[in-house]
């Protein structure tokens, strides 16, 4: 059945919850009521990446992109753009519209510097339907590696390329397939990690959803390549629209031949199961998710031995990152040149950055490496809402560091953002803007680490948890002179000490906020001043003698008779008795009390 | 799977049904190739076209195959898809005019009126 036009409803987790289902279920119903369905076609997608703007819906030909989509726009779109083909242009996605015309979505200043490789196939397909993953080459790369290649070959290919691990370590994937290839045991195991538990990350989760058979078929490349036959995919239980979507790509790849015995008739045999995980941190390390896998309380253990050496049930295996996998059929076909051409020198290909915070787009973005912090902020990003100004970005979530404006320009990479104190991680961003108070971005960071370390070793249960006592105090007025040496001093050993890098890591947050913003823990421990106005203890009840009428409505309402002043003449608030409850700013009919 | 032949041929078949959604950047021609279309003479025209584009070394325009649009009378119908510029649809298209579409529209960017369906609308 051929059709005339494509509408492409997002149906991402982001758009989902904003309804996005039933948007489809309008065309569906729309289209249908004015006799179309023979003619265009609605097609649920993975997510396009502007995930702000949901409900996302892309209509073909045209390519054109409208934003927001509410049902009452259905019927409209429907008669005047699907029956007459006159484009809709007050529900476009406003950046779009100019006024020579529509732009196509790819000159919009979000899509304009991205370059999409893993994510190559999201928004294009039905990721339900295993043919439209084929008609744009899905397991054409198997193919090739099937029949034209040796395993030798494949991992000289992905070395060549220069790919490096996309879940945070940035290990260069073809010399851990070359360890797993070399070893002498079998049977050996492919597993993928798609545990992401980066507190704001979704890049891994709009992969699975998005385009599932990139991942299973660079799955079966790996077994090819390592001389595997068996592969587990962990996810959290908690992405169930991503379990839903990969339980349907591996049924569908089996029957049509392309999981299973014999494929493409070469003899080579390779299945998938999937794994649930109950959404521990922790099991996204590599040693504890193969515990996981295998049934065992999910503990990270000492490496070495590595897992291409002792993995899943004691066998040689890889464990790879979702986005690892997705960009490995892509370089199989394009060649190792086109991919090591994107890039740094020491970073080849491009970074899906999962953008939050204090920022316009909110959304997925996939950058060539390289591209500097600030673009991807203030020209992909749209730059930070409400005219306010950019303090630090955060890359790495719990183990990464703060960037701060100085380094705004920095290209990112791997190495360039270990520089400045930061890391890759697995791609969440998240923008902190002038309201944002650094000690509470680094105390949120580490109650997380708190809350999801294992508890098997001590530096990680014990000092991450005195860490955290350090920041609380200094964060509610108690902080004393010293206390920042005490948590850098605290941090180090915990760095050295911690069995995995959940625990080694865990300090990095701290460390990178005393290192760009001192000054705001200095003003939170000798000034007792939060300078953002976020910390609430250190915050300050007054009242603005100009706007204050002498009503005494305070006073009386005050538990503490903190509040004197004169009938009709401005009030004040004697501050070593106010005990902070807030109610006489609550009672003021004028506005008079303000907090900071 | 039992071979790439057999994949091949599954990715063309499906290939014809989604290209429309690729390379949402440069020109795009769509032909109606729904029954009506093709007994009106669509394949020709379609050949045409490519081969046109083949002969001027144009690599970068999309050239996609797409439903019934629900005016059969018209058919052959050919759709121009400039970006930034409102579609231009051409009705009653053979291989002649076909290849002058490329030819004035495509390539030195003048939709050809007389033959487009704001013509006789
Ligand atoms: C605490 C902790 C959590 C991790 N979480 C993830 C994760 O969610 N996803 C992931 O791919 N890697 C995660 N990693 C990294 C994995 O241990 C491992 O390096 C990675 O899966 C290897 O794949 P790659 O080389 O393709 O990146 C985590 C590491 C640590 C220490
Ligand atoms: S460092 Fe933390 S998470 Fe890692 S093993 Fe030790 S206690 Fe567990
Ligand atoms: S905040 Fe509470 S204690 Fe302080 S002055 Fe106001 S009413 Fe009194
Ligand atoms: S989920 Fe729809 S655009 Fe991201
Ligand atoms: S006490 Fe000043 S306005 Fe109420």
């Amino acid at each position: 059945m051929l059709y005339r036009s494509h509408v492409m409803v997002c149906g991402g987790t982001g758009c989902t919850s904003s309804n996005s289902d039933r948007i489809a279920k309008c065309f569906e119903e729309e289209i249908a009521n004015k006799g179309l369905d023979k003619e265009v076609q609605v097609v649920r997608t993975g997510c396009f990446g502007l995930c702000e703007l949901g409900p996302v819906v892309v209509v073909y030909p045209e390519g054109v992109f409208y934003s927001r989509v509410k049902e009452e726009y259905v019927p409209e779109i429907v008669e005047e753009h699907l029956l007459k083909g006159r484009v809709v242009k007050k529900y476009l996605y406003g950046e779009s519209v100019t006024e020579e015309g529509i732009k196509p979505l790819e000159e919009t200043a979000f899509f304009k510097k991205q370059q999409r490789v893993a994510l190559r196939n999201c928004g294009l397909i039905n990721p339900e339907d295993i043919k439209e993953a084929i008609a744009f080459d899905g397991y054409k790369a198997l193919a090739k590696v099937l029949t034209e290649m040796t395993p030798e070959e494949v991992i000289n290919e992905i070395k060549k390329s220069g790919l490096r691990g996309r879940g945070g370590g940035g290990f260069p994937t073809g010399i851990k397939w070359e360890f797993a290839y070399n070893q002498k045991e079998t049977p050996k195991y492919v597993v993928c990690n798609a545990d992401e538990g980066d507190p704001g990350a979704f890049m891994d989760r709009s992969v699975l959803e998005g385009d599932p058979h990139s991942v299973l078929e660079a799955m079966a490349i790996a077994g090819y390549a390592i001389g595997a036959n068996h592969g587990y995919i962990y996810v959290r239980a908690e992405y169930p629209l991503a379990v839903k979507r990969l339980q349907i790509a591996i049924d569908q790849a089996r029957e049509y031949g392309l999981l299973g015995k014999n494929i493409f008739n070469t003899g080579f045999d390779f299945d998938i199961e999937i794994r649930l995980g109950a959404g521990a941190f922790v099991c996204g390390e590599e040693t504890a998710l193969l515990n996981s896998v295998m049934g065992k309380r999910g503990e990270p253990r000492p490496r070495p031995p590595f897992p291409a050496v002792k993995g899943v049930w004691e066998k040689p295996t890889i464990v790879n990152n979702v986005e690892t996998y997705a960009n490995i059929p892509a370089i199989i076909l394009n060649g190792s040149e086109w991919f090591a051409s994107i890039g740094t020198e020491k970073s080849k290909g491009t970074k899906v950055f999962a953008l939050g915070g204090k920022i316009n787009n909110t959304g997925l973005v996939e950058i060539p490496m390289g591209t500097t912090l600030r673009e991807i902020i203030f020209e992909i990003g749209g730059g930070i809402p409400n005219g306010k100004k950019f303090k630090a970005a955060q890359t790495g979530g719990p183990s990464g560091g703060c960037i701060p404006a100085e380094h705004l320009d920095t290209p990112i990479d791997y190495d360039s953002l270990l520089n400045i104190g930061s890391m890759m991680g697995s791609g969440g961003l998240i923008v902190m803007d002038e309201d944002n108070c650094m000690v509470d971005i680094a105390k949120f960071f580490l109650e997380f680490t708190v809350d999801e370390s294992c508890g098997k070793c001590s530096p990680c249960r014990i000092g991450t948890r005195r860490m955290l006592e350090l920041l609380n105090k200094i964060t509610s007025g108690k902080g004393e002179e010293g206390d920042i040496e005490k948590l850098e001093t605290l941090a180090n050993s915990i760095k050295a000490s911690s069995l995995c890098a959940l625990g080694q890591t865990a300090p990095n947050p701290v460390l990178s906020t005393i290192r760009y913003f001192r000054d705001e823990y200095e003003a939170h421990i000798k000034e007792k001043r939060c300078p953002a106005g976020v910390c609430q203890a250190l915050l300050k009840f007054r009242i603005d003698p100009d706007k204050c009428k002498g009503c005494g409505i305070c006073a009386k309402n005050c538990p503490t008779n903190a509040i004197s002043g004169k009938v009709k003449q401005p009030h004040v608030i004697d501050q070593d008795k106010c005990i902070k409850c807030g109610t006489c700013m609550d009672k003021c009919p004028f506005d008079a009390i303000y907090k900071k | 799977m039992k071979s790439i032949e057999e994949l091949e041929k599954i990715r063309k078949e499906t290939l014809e049904k989604v290209n429309l959604r690729k390379d949402r950047n440069g020109i795009r021609i769509t032909v109606g190739m729904a029954t009506c279309g093709i007994a009106a003479g669509a394949r020709p025209v379609m050949m045409a076209i490519l081969d046109e584009l083949g002969k001027r070394n144009i690599t970068d325009v999309v050239v996609a195959e797409t439903g019934c649009i629900g005016m059969c009378k018209y058919e052959p119908m050919v759709d121009v898809y400039v970006p930034g510029q409102e579609k231009v649809t051409y009705i009653k298209v053979d291989e002649n005019k076909a290849r002058q579409i490329v030819a004035e529209h495509v390539v030195n960017g003048h939709p050809i009126k007389e033959w487009t369906i704001s013509s006789v609308e």
